[in-house]
């Protein structure tokens, strides 16, 4: 499935230490600790992290390609969040640290302010893993611009809260807390960069959960039997799955393009604009056709906790929250495209 | 493990992007001009000949094609730009649109030699216009139960018979056809069909018109009376036509045509709307561009992989099925989204024209070339379900 060796190992460490059935049978969160050790061995959490500051110095398209591989097997850990975060804090030449992080804000309505002391305020919603991991990453607003900030999570409020996946997800609230270390962020590092990156992991997330969806309902329809013959055979659920094909192929390709985008570019320019709002548009809209005819074809069994079928559907549908909203990304990229004006849509368009 | 859906990251080359704006130039001389009219889709069906043969001076028809029969040689992103500018453009590009996609390769592929030096480069040239003789009164969808009949004669064949809603029937010069020379049997049932090249002046046929509900006649019945097609117009096998029809139809499927049909509605609805659209507007337009942007990164893969000589198959099938049922929905959507739009708007009647045009030629966006039906089983069975 995958074609370079940072996913490979990955896909490797996710099949013998974050099988889905074992998970799901799982009673209690032993097997979290082997897995992140696993991950931490293979330099995996600090994929994007330049060799100088002690990461893996991988390059972002194979960071994208571990996104793809944790949304293929629905992996509950924090690995993206931590690539997230030491991708942020390298925009300020910050170093950082072991264990696992997270980044804020991850919805673009909320904000972060550094004041004049260095100390760190505001209110952040939706802050995917923050209550399972040691350091937060924020990138906040200052009189002059933006900083990278590495905040200890201990300091932070964190409320308790989940995703649709059952994963935490929280508010956190900076009351006027001391970084670790913070720094200006380089020059065209903005909020909306972080939302930019976040759209574009969640969005390969989602296509890779759905690659599997599908996966296991085609071979699920051609296992289950009903009125004499598989149902695999009926038209009806035929062309359901042929629906469900063209959605993950649509997700797959968004996705794809977006990554391809900003593995390519020097900026988070217009085109990156297009390609990552594009992609989280169509891969949330993906995710609700999708996940509903998974469900469909598999009947009463994937509505069980037993089935592993949720572990994909609800995560795929959770992660559309994050990192905006495909509302709030419609939205923006029609307002984008309404001032740029009519004749200038197909050129855009045809520039990709 | 179901095989992976793969869509290669491509990106137009330099010289495609070069070719891009040639092609714009043209088309902005052919409007000035006056050929035709960007703003009306409505006269898709007018004939320009003098147009399709400044195409083909361009050297835009046959792009793909050897040098030897006047093609140029050029790569399939090359045609796949032109393809989508014209498109855009509404320039009228019935007159050889077909010859060009589908009609020319298959020339090219099984005629003989004569046949494609005669052929070929006067379709390069734009001057010959080709149409698809497949339906048939009671043969739709389900080709291999054609009838007309191809009847061994001295020399060549004679044809009896009608087919139906051939697309530009009463303006093309030639026709590829698949008649009957044989009764299926019991084991294969597609056995017995063959492909024939017809010359549309033979006599013996007859072309009617049949006005459709968008009130274009752009297609016909075509009815075969003891018709004679001489031995050498038969393409490719006796009674194998059915082994001849598959890859070509990559092509055929995931071409720009098949998700921009219908895209002027949007233009004008961003017009419509205005530079500061609200945001009900904003999210409406924002989805339709995501969509948009997603099919064509998927038709560009297509395109690209074909190039580069793998067989997408099922990902062809799943562009032309996603993207036929968006053109579909699309002039539903912008009408929505039009709803509350102030009738004094510049470009209202505009709007309104082009909406009520594409929403009658939707309904057939989902049926021509292979029905999201047929389409949906070629998908279920790349995904090993038949």
């Amino acid at each position: 499935m995958t074609e370079n060796i940072v996913a490979e190992t990955a896909e490797r460490i996710f099949s013998d230490l974050a099988d889905a059935q074992n998970l799901n049978n799982a009673t209690n969160e032993g097997w979290k600790t082997p897995l992140w050790a696993a991950l931490t061995d293979a330099g995996l959490p600090l994929t994007w992290v330049p060799e100088d500051c002690d990461g893996s110095g991988a390059s972002l398209a194979d960071g994208f390609s571990v996104a793809s591989s944790v949304g293929r097997f629905a992996v509950p850990v924090p690995l993206v969040e931590t690539m997230l975060a030491g991708w942020l804090l390298s925009q300020a030449g910050l170093p950082s640290p072991a264990g696992k992080m997270t980044v804020a804000p991850a919805r673009p309505q909320d904000r972060v302010t550094i004041s004049a002391d260095g100390s760190l305020s505001g209110r952040v919603r939706g802050v995917p893993f923050a209550s399972d991991a040691a350091h937060i990453a924020a990138i906040a607003q200052d009189a002059k611009g933006y900083s990278i900030a590495l905040v200890e999570a201990s300091a932070c409020r964190i409320e308790a809260g989940e995703s649709l996946g059952s994963d935490a997800s929280n508010t956190v609230t900076f009351d006027n807390v001391k970084p670790l270390s913070s720094r200006p962020a380089s020059p065209g590092t903005t909020p909306a960069s972080l939302m930019l990156m976040g759209a574009t992991v969640r969005s390969l997330q989602i296509a890779g959960a759905l690659e599997t969806m599908l996966d296991m309902t085609v071979r699920y329809s051609n296992e289950r039997v009903a009125f004499e013959k598989q149902i695999s055979k009926f038209q009806a659920v035929q062309h359901n799955l042929a629906r469900l094909a063209g959605e993950v192929a649509a997700a797959v390709a968004a996705a794809g393009s977006a990554a391809d985008a900003i593995a390519n570019s020097s900026a988070f320019d217009d085109a990156v604009f297009l390609e990552a709002a594009s992609a989280k548009i169509r891969c949330a809209e993906a995710a609700e056709k999708g996940t509903a005819i998974a469900h469909q074809v598999h009947g009463a069994i994937g509505f069980s906790m037993e089935h592993i079928l949720h572990r994909y559907t609800l995560r795929a549908l959770g992660w559309r929250d994050d990192f905006g909203h495909e509302s709030y990304w419609a939205t923006e990229l029609g307002k984008f495209v309404a001032a740029r004006g009519a004749d200038e849509l197909w050129p855009l368009v045809a520039s990709r | 493990m179901t095989a992976a859906l793969r869509f290669d990251q491509i990106r137009l080359p330099e010289e495609c992007e070069k070719l891009r704006h040639e092609v714009r130039a043209f088309l902005a001389e052919e409007i000035a001009a006056g050929t035709f009219n960007p703003h009306e889709p409505q006269r898709e069906d007018t004939d320009v000949p003098e147009f399709s043969r400044r195409v083909g001076e361009r050297g835009w028809i046959g792009m793909t094609w050897p040098k030897k029969y006047g093609g140029h040689e050029r790569t399939f992103l090359e045609r796949y730009v032109v393809t989508e500018e014209m498109r855009i453009a509404n320039a009228p590009t019935r007159r050889f649109f077909v010859a060009d996609r589908q009609s020319g390769p298959v020339l090219l592929k099984y005629a003989n030699e004569r046949i494609k030096m005669d052929i070929v480069p006067r379709i390069c040239r734009g001057e010959v216009c080709f149409a698809i003789g497949m339906s048939e009164p009671n043969s739709g969808s389900d080709l291999f139960a054609a009838k007309t009949k191809a009847t061994k004669a001295d020399g060549g064949w004679l044809i009896n018979g009608t087919k139906i809603w051939t697309t530009s029937a009463h303006m093309a010069d030639y026709m590829l056809a698949i008649f009957r020379t044989s009764p299926p049997t019991k084991e294969n049932r597609r056995h017995g069909l063959t492909q024939f090249l017809v010359d549309m002046k033979t006599p013996g046929i007859t072309v009617n018109p049949i006005e459709q509900i968008s009130g274009l006649k752009e297609f016909n019945e075509v009815v075969f009376q003891d018709a004679f097609m001489p031995d050498d117009h038969v393409l490719g096998e006796i009674d194998g036509a059915w082994k001849q029809a598959t890859s070509e139809l990559a092509y055929e499927r995931s071409g720009p045509e098949r998700f921009l049909e219908t895209y002027y509605v949007l233009t004008e609805l961003v017009r419509a709307l205005g530079s500061k659209p609200d945001t009900r507007g904003a999210e409406g337009i924002g989805r339709l561009v995501a969509q948009l942007h997603t099919m064509r990164r998927m038709s560009v893969s297509v395109a690209g992989m074909l190039q580069a000589g793998k067989e997408p198959v099922v990902e062809a099938s799943i562009v032309k099925d996603i993207g036929t049922i968006w053109e579909q929905q699309l002039p539903h959507r912008v009408r929505d989204l039009a709803a509350f739009i102030d009738t004094d708007a510049s470009n209202h009647s505009t709007l309104e024209d082009q909406l009520a045009f594409a929403t009658k030629i939707a309904p057939k966006l989902t049926i021509q070339g292979g029905t999201t039906e047929v389409l949906r089983g070629i998908i279920a069975r790349g995904l090993g379900l038949r």
